[in-house]
């Protein structure tokens, strides 16, 4: 079942630079949907705007919709707070707040108004064990976040998001500043969370998205090329242009 | 040409680290010399007494406990001020004419010499809000000129938190107003609260703006309202060296010292603040 409807979403900003055109896609629930292509193709600005952090930058126009679980995101009425509860989000650079590894975990329920004690060492157990962290810091909880490797921050970062029980992750090149230990540790978690979440990734290569997607999208230039399944996009691509990406001949 | 390369870079260094060596001399002369003249007139007398004969004898505490009640006043007035003030222009304010002429407005009013904004406030505050010469119009002065210091410094720091700290806040689900609440300022604070150290210590330092304002030639006792004059240690430096004949040159050099030590000593406080807080910071 589509969790997303992407349909004819045009993303303009204000310098002028159109950043998607005539996006239509499905975005599977319990699934890894990859999108992937060259840099300034689209990709994380699509992202954004499914959890509206694009409302934080100067865009001109977006018109077209975005349906999640039925109603349009894009709606000037949306409560965006509620929407940001329900699609987490991790950044390419793993971004720590400068509080306590717990601290970090529990920020976005404090700030929704949860301040019960059990509920919120609940979610601290919970997340680190989703995102398989819980064992290398269960026992220093109160350490600053950032003395943890970069490796366990982008963790935390995975974990900071499902602390919130969100229904979408986004991941924005969530592995690019991390050793190849790391991030199979990572993608092995995200392989993991798909049972349970919808999860959206901008790899950081192409191998990446060969290895991780359910579903995959190629982005060129603000366009969806080409949008299939991971095993037959990365293998039997159907638009030359996919194909010459995804053979390495450009980008 | 290797060996001129490094010979003009030595030079260069050499040169540079002379002259910043050299800016150090002043300020250490200064203080050493006031301490030399001034230091055989500090006793507990001179800092718990009143003056007396003309001022050529006895102490200087009022002059100490006014120059602190204004230095209090006007933190009280300019310090949530201009800490609003620069979250605004900070976290708050488009980019578009308004705010441009606000910053305008700011640098220009850390230029306006300090008489000036004395007689603005005998003006505004002692005539036409009939606050007299009072502690009040004094601090209310002060305010005003130091507004301009805490703002800039303030949105220096606040500027100066990254900006990813607040993306991640966001896309948490948290307001702008909890960004700023619980990450952007506590990051901020030890950047605003030297700020404001150095704007409060410029203010207990001045002279022209407390002359038509608050300050006092002479009390026989300490002020018990916001609306009574006061001595101030500035204004009282300037009475004792050019309006008393025959005044002791040792009481003018200890109240300079007592002077440069209340603001070298809010220096000090600023300074730790801000290398403490070096030391945790994580960016």
């Amino acid at each position: 079942m589509n969790k997303i409807e992407i349909e004819n979403l045009t993303l303009q900003y204000s310098d002028g630079n159109e950043s998607l055109r005539n996006v239509s896609m499905g975005i599977r629930e319990n699934a890894i949907t990859v999108l992937f292509g060259p840099a300034g193709g689209g990709k994380s600005s699509l992202l954004r705007c499914l959890n509206r952090l694009n409302d934080m930058a100067d865009v001109q126009t977006a018109v077209g919709r975005i349906m999640l679980d039925g109603e349009n995101i894009l709606d000037p009425k949306t409560d965006v707070i509620a929407l940001r509860r329900k699609v987490g989000m991790v950044f390419a650079r793993p971004v720590v707040l400068p509080l306590s590894i717990r601290g970090n975990l529990t920020y976005g329920l404090e700030v929704m108004g949860e301040s019960r004690r059990s509920k919120l060492d609940d979610a601290v157990e919970r997340s680190l064990k989703q995102a398989a962290l819980w064992d290398e810091v269960k026992d220093r909880l109160d350490d600053q976040a950032i003395a943890l490797s970069g490796g366990q921050q982008q963790r935390l970062c995975v974990a900071r998001s499902l602390a919130l029980e969100p229904e979408v992750i986004l991941l924005d090149e969530p592995t690019s500043g991390l050793d190849p230990i790391s991030t199979a540790k990572v993608e092995a978690s995200l392989q993991e969370l798909k049972k349970d979440y919808t999860i959206i990734l901008v790899p950081h290569s192409v191998q990446q998205a060969a290895r991780a997607a359910d579903f995959a999208a190629f982005f060129l230039q603000g366009e969806l090329v080409e949008y299939a399944e991971g095993k037959s996009i990365f293998t039997t691509p159907v638009n030359k242009r996919t194909e010459d990406y995804v053979t390495g001949r450009f980008g | 040409m290797k060996l001129n390369r490094n010979l003009s870079q030595r030079l260069g260094f050499g040169l540079i680290s002379l002259m910043a060596t050299l800016t150090v001399i002043p300020i250490i002369v200064v203080v050493i010399y006031i301490i030399t003249q001034g230091g055989g007139a500090i006793s507990l007398q001179f800092l718990s007494g009143f003056p007396h004969d003309g001022m050529r004898q006895g102490g200087i505490m009022p002059a100490i406990v006014g120059t602190f009640y204004l230095t209090l006043g006007t933190a009280i007035f300019s310090v949530p001020l201009g800490v609003a003030a620069a979250i605004y222009l900070a976290e708050y304010a488009a980019d578009n004419w308004l705010t441009r002429t606000i910053r305008i407005a700011i640098i220009n009013l850390s230029g306006i010499p300090s008489v000036v904004y004395g007689l603005f406030g005998l003006g505004l505050f002692v005539l036409f809000l009939k606050f007299g010469t009072s502690i009040l119009s004094a601090s209310l002065t002060l305010s005003i000129m130091t507004l301009p210091v805490i703002i800039s410094t303030s949105e220096e720091a606040l500027r100066a938190v990254p900006q990813a700290f607040r993306t991640v806040s966001i896309s948490l689900g948290a307001t702008r107003w909890q960004t700023i609440r619980r990450i952007v300022l506590p990051e901020a604070l030890p950047g605003i609260i030297t700020g404001v150290i150095l704007g409060l210590e410029r203010a207990a330092g001045e002279t022209a703006p407390i002359l038509f304002t608050g300050a006092a030639f002479f009390l026989p006792r300490l002020p018990n309202s916001v609306f009574d004059a006061t001595m101030a240690l500035p204004y009282h430096l300037f009475v004792i060296s050019t309006q008393v004949p025959e005044m002791p040159f040792q009481i003018q050099y200890g109240t300079a010292l007592v002077l440069i030590a209340f603001v070298l000593g809010m220096n000090l406080i600023a300074t730790v603040v801000r290398s403490r807080a070096r030391a945790r910071r994580q960016w």
